[in-house]
């Protein structure tokens, strides 16, 4: 109880009233507070308690103090009750009915109903936590302060000074959150290192290990990848980072490139980069901006857009004439081809494989049979034997 | 004799829709010629589009592949515009097919009349048709509606003159 200030119980100008509930009991912790019955009443930033008679009877407790609250059923000759736990009251606290407490919660007990409504109403405003969002103006000091002689942050300093105080906190918070992050950070280096040594020691056992193993060394290389990726902290912001990613990519990519004939999807793009990034991930809009940068690097790879919208990053020497004639060739060959089979064929993705032939089709050396069976494409009859 | 199917009804592309504009231009002209050539040899000059639908033209059954209405009706349009086909009511169902035009006809028909000497002679609808003297011309068995066109294009040209005899109506050469 002794959290409670005296208020004139009027609300502040961006304060709104939530729900008032008559025949409100207070109780101090387990005994019941040397009050009449009053009227509860719940504001976006306050709890408020008027006695009934006495209009000039009314205490206020800030809604940032509530920890938490529960309720607590009514039984045989006992009221509702709302059970509020409340933080300690703070130094500076202005003068209320109670100078001390050995509780530290207090109780609503209402005699005529409405818990319900009212713990609804006072879940919703802990949980929206308006007051933060619109903080109260400062009272203006009134004479009885300047009697007790506190001090008390006024005006702009005031607000200055919680918001500092917000921020330090949130500080907390944040580096409390990320400290196992950088951790495993650190973490990541070491495994980098260790994925180093492995490497070393392959090429000096070569013949050793037998090729099961190898395979499975190299995949554990794989995503460990990169000792020391291109990150927005090394190479800032903007073009210039995206300028060195896109050489960093430029390297990386080449190998997995021609592996699987001079084309990837952007996605198994994305998926390969960070992979071997290991903790420093790249976001697809960078990647996307590190792909545009290919051409202007004189890279030999190119971000290519399929008409369907698809993006895939392939090898400069990768010509369309080519990728078209082997795909006639292609077709040619067996008579007719579903972009699965010619996936097949070429070791390539599906996607990949269909954006080939669509690709064919619209330079009319291909046509499509479209049925139950599946989408076909078979050499273009129509252009060369009409 | 039977009909002689052209290369492309074998090929199953034949019976999709080809996006790609050059191919599909290509590709409706052979489906203009099939329909039209199909309906000559059989000598039907009316289509029904559902019944064209079953028909060997547009379903071939030995690679199971058919052409869809929607596509039988882009290449039923593609006819109309070449002047082959007109539809016979609003909703498209049912369409008369030319496989020659009614100037064509006209110009057989004249062919012969004057081959035959017999300008200045008066027949009746059904002499031209259906009489003995023509059984071996191309003409012969022409739906009624068709040789009034070709007759009506003659008498656009100042060759024959259309004349309403008492039962049915008769056509006078010049």
């Amino acid at each position: 109880m002794d959290r409670f200030t005296w208020s004139n119980g009027l609300l502040e100008m961006n304060e709104t009233l939530v729900i008032q509930q008559r025949g409100v009991k207070l109780y101090d912790g387990e005994d019941k507070a040397k009050l009449d019955v009053g009227i509860a009443l719940l504001s976006t930033h306050q709890l408020i308690w008027r006695d009934l008679k006495n209009n000039e009877c009314c205490i206020a407790i800030p809604l940032s103090q509530i920890i938490y609250f529960e309720e607590q059923a009514a039984g045989i000759g006992k009221s509702a009750k709302i059970v509020i736990h409340l933080h300690s009251a703070p130094a500076n606290k202005e003068p209320g009915p109670y100078q001390q407490s050995k509780f530290s919660y207090i109780k609503l007990s209402f005699k005529e109903h409405g818990q319900i409504e009212f713990y609804r109403r006072l879940t919703e405003e802990l949980s929206q936590k308006r007051w933060e969002s619109t903080p109260m103006s400062q009272p203006i000091p009134t004479a009885t302060d300047s009697q007790t002689g506190r001090t008390r942050a006024v005006g702009i300093v005031g607000i200055e000074r919680k918001i500092e105080e917000r921020r330090k906190e949130t500080d907390k918070n944040i580096s409390e959150a990320f400290e196992d992050l950088s951790k495993l950070m650190v973490k990541a280096k070491e495994m980098v290192e260790l994925s180093r040594s492995i490497a070393n020691k392959i090429k000096d056992k070569q013949g050793d290990i037998t090729e099961d193993e190898t395979i499975r060394f190299k995949s554990y290389l794989l995503s460990m990848g990169i000792a020391n990726p291109v990150t927005r902290e090394t190479h800032g912001s903007g073009t210039h980072y995206h300028l060195q990613l896109a050489k960093q990519l430029g390297d990386m990519l080449l190998a997995p490139l021609e592996e699987r004939g001079g084309m990837m999807v952007l996605t198994e793009v994305y998926c390969l980069v960070n992979r071997a990034r290991g903790m420093e991930l790249l976001s697809p809009e960078d990647l996307v901006n590190a792909c545009k940068m290919f051409e202007s690097l004189k890279l030999p790879l190119r971000l290519r857009i399929f008409d369907s919208g698809v993006m895939v990053v392939q090898l400069q020497s990768h010509s369309e004439e080519e990728m078209i004639s082997s795909a006639l060739d292609n077709v040619t060959d067996k008579g007719s081809l579903t972009a699965e089979e010619f996936a097949k064929m070429l070791g390539l993705s599906v996607l990949l494989s269909k954006e080939r032939l669509l690709l064919a089709e619209k330079m009319g050396h291909l046509c499509r049979d479209d049925s139950v069976e599946g989408l076909r494409f078979y050499p273009n009859l129509f252009n060369s034997q009409a | 004799m039977s009909f002689e199917w052209p290369w492309q009804y074998n090929f199953p592309p034949f019976f999709t829709l080809q996006p790609n504009v050059d191919t599909r231009q290509k590709q409706l002209a052979a489906w203009c010629s099939l329909a039209l050539s199909y309906c000559r040899h059989h000598k039907l000059y009316t289509l029904d589009v559902m019944e064209a639908q079953e028909s060997p033209v547009f379903n071939h059954k030995n690679i199971d592949r058919k052409l869809s209405t929607d596509a039988i009706l882009i290449v039923f349009e593609e006819l109309r515009k070449k002047g082959n086909l007109e539809w016979l009511d609003k909703n498209k169902t049912r369409c008369l097919v030319m496989w020659r035009r009614p100037e064509e006809w006209g110009k057989l028909i004249y062919q012969w009349v004057s081959k035959n000497g017999m300008a200045n002679t008066v027949f009746t609808l059904y002499e031209l048709a259906n009489g003995d003297d023509t059984e071996s011309e191309e003409f012969h068995g022409l739906e009624d509606w068709m040789l009034i066109r070709s007759l009506q294009a003659l008498q656009m040209d100042g060759k024959a003159e259309v004349i309403t005899m008492d039962d049915g109506k008769g056509v006078k050469f010049f």
